[in-house]
């Protein structure tokens, strides 16, 4: 495998302009998660909306600090998931997580994941995919905290 | 053609034949992704392995293994031998009076956990206890602090720090202020493996003792790196691993002064530790034996053996003095990259080959991998000395760091990988 390979034009773009970057209220929940063999930290709040099966993801908002892998991937991960229902969303999480755990194995969603894929490469080097979950395990986090909180068919937040 | 282009890109020492040393381990010969030579610029995290260690390991697996001090069947009393000539290999290596003072742990970070839990039992006036004060820096890697916390923690004990400076280097200016009867243990690394900064750490003993403190040294970067005497270094304690040293993985060494080993009591309890045992209760072996209960690594310290004894063959001086070039060489090529800044030092006065740096807008991690692409082995992260990082407000750092078969062609190499991530990230 090759830099260009891995560090797809994509993947920069990404890092030097992060989509949905700041933190940003009203939210419902915000969490920390860190990177802990390399320091990398994110702080990622949530807002949704609606009940139920009709759960949507309002916003995604965070600020952290990580290479271009993890960086990319969460500006990628809240382009996909702002706007999905919670429902679709945790489905393109344990999609992308299947990925990235294949050890390059694994054919992906091209459909659900869209400019996810071009985060692939980065399966080959198991030292960096915990960089590439870091933004979507701290959004499942978030997300699960809620619902947690939530009846199963509650009133929508005010 | 001038002396320095008829040998291009070895430079070091003069007289010094980093490419007779590098002949010594195989493993540099590698290639990486494809057809890339590896330039293994990682010696901080653990060195590579000359022939002479593995074959040492592998000569007694194959000719004398059995358990030590125990049998008295030949094999056994040829693997007591080696086990036990490599203890006197290491006392030599580190010049101390005494190689009953010599413990073999599984590494640097047993060897301090052992003496920081053995103080909470201890009589005084090893005892930590509450009210006392136990003194580390800001520039310890976390085995050098950890084990303090937990002492800390678990006796009611105050745990103070020196700070770092600007440059990298130990604030002294509070050490008189630190310094207190209280203070019943000072814990100081001898060089960074971050910063790579030296410390002047038989100074910082000599006004440890005046208070009556011990001083425990961590060795690990400066064993491998450096001509290391515990006979004048001034610590009563002192720690490293063998790995870092171009020994195996598994084996470390506590040295101490005999009567502080003596007065210390047991760390873990089992065989061999033991002179005599009833059901209610055991007497204690002599040192080093105290503290080497069970199974010891044998084959690991046999390594640890052959490795310092490959190490005086080269010379200890003289593996300075090249590192210590290829550093200078280093801290220059690398102060030329736009956007590039060194954390610790920046001249090569006072230290070590760990060089540690950050490029603006271009995380560690993605340094760290294109320079591999490039065939180029650097560290990055924390280091395990995370309040470093803190201190200079970054969450991690690229370190490439040197060894005894690390050329100036290598540094090149590093300088043009530099260069390429610059490329790819604009």
């Amino acid at each position: 495998m090759s830099a260009d390979a891995l560090y797809q034009e994509i993947i920069l773009d990404h890092y030097r302009r992060p989509h949905h970057k700041g933190l940003r209220a009203p939210y419902d929940i915000e969490v920390h998660h860190t990177n802990p063999t390399c320091g990398d930290e994110i702080t990622l709040r949530v807002r949704l909306r609606g009940s139920g099966d009709e759960t949507v993801v309002e916003d995604v908002s965070y600020d952290g600090d990580g290479c271009s892998i993890s960086q990319a991937s969460t500006s990628i991960m809240a382009d996909l998931l702002v706007g999905a229902t919670v429902a679709e969303g945790l489905e393109v999480e344990a999609e992308f997580h299947r990925l990235m755990l294949g050890l390059g194995q694994v054919a992906p969603d091209v459909d659900r994941l869209a400019d996810a894929v071009a985060l692939a490469g980065v399966a080959r080097y198991p030292a960096r995919v915990k960089c590439a979950l870091l933004g979507w395990l701290a959004w499942k986090d978030a997300v699960v905290q809620v619902l947690g909180t939530r009846p199963a068919t509650g009133e929508p937040t005010p | 053609m001038t002396q320095a282009s008829a040998s291009p890109g070895t430079g070091g020492a003069p007289g010094y034949d980093v490419e007779a040393v590098r002949k010594d381990f195989p493993a540099l010969d590698r290639l990486v992704h494809g057809d890339r030579p590896l330039v293994y610029l990682d010696s901080a995290a653990t060195s590579q392995k000359p022939r002479a260690v593995l074959e040492a390991v592998e000569d007694f697996y194959l000719r004398h293994n059995a358990n030590v001090h125990r049998g008295v069947h030949t094999l056994a009393e040829e693997a007591t031998g080696l086990y036990e000539q490599a203890r006197d290999s290491v006392a030599r290596f580190i010049n101390a009076p005494d190689r009953d003072t010599v413990v073999f742990t599984k590494n640097s970070t047993e060897a301090i956990n052992l003496v920081a839990f053995t103080m909470m039992l201890a009589d005084p006036p090893y005892r930590v206890g509450p009210g006392d004060e136990i003194l580390v820096t800001e520039m310890e890697h976390h085995s050098n602090l950890v084990p303090w916390q937990l002492l800390a923690q678990r006796t009611g004990a105050r745990l103070r720090w020196l700070g770092i400076t600007d440059s990298g280097r130990l604030d002294l200016s509070r050490l008189d202020e630190l310094l207190t009867p209280a203070t019943t243990i000072v814990a100081v690394v001898h060089v960074s493996n971050i910063l790579g900064t030296i410390n002047p750490v038989t100074e910082i003993a000599r006004r440890a003792h005046e208070v009556g403190a011990l001083v425990l040294v961590d060795a690990s970067q400066s064993a491998p790196h450096l001509p290391l005497d515990v006979s004048t270094l001034g610590a009563d304690l002192v720690a490293f691993t063998g790995h870092k040293m171009c020994a195996p993985t598994g084996i470390g060494v506590l040295w101490g002064r005999r009567e502080v080993l003596e007065a210390l009591p047991p760390f873990l309890g089992g065989g061999e530790m033991i002179d005599t045992v009833t059901m209610e209760s055991a007497t204690y072996a002599a040192l080093p034996h105290k503290y080497e209960a069970g199974t010891p690594p044998i084959a690991e310290a046999i390594g640890l053996g052959a490795a310092v004894t490959y190490l005086t063959g080269v010379g200890m001086p003289a593996i300075a003095a090249h590192e210590h070039q290829v550093t200078a060489y280093a801290l220059g090529a690398l102060a030329e990259l736009p956007g590039l800044r060194i954390i610790g030092p920046s001249t090569p006065v006072d230290r070590g080959s760990a060089v540690s740096f950050v490029m603006d807008g271009i995380h560690p991690h993605d340094v760290g991998q294109l320079l591999d692409f490039a065939g180029v082995a650097v560290r990055v992260g924390h280091h395990c000395a995370r309040p470093v990082c803190s201190r200079f407000g970054l969450p991690s750092t690229t370190r490439a760091s040197f060894g005894l078969y690390t050329t100036t062609g290598e540094v090149d190499a590093l300088v043009a990988g530099l260069r390429r991530v610059r490329e790819v990230f604009g």
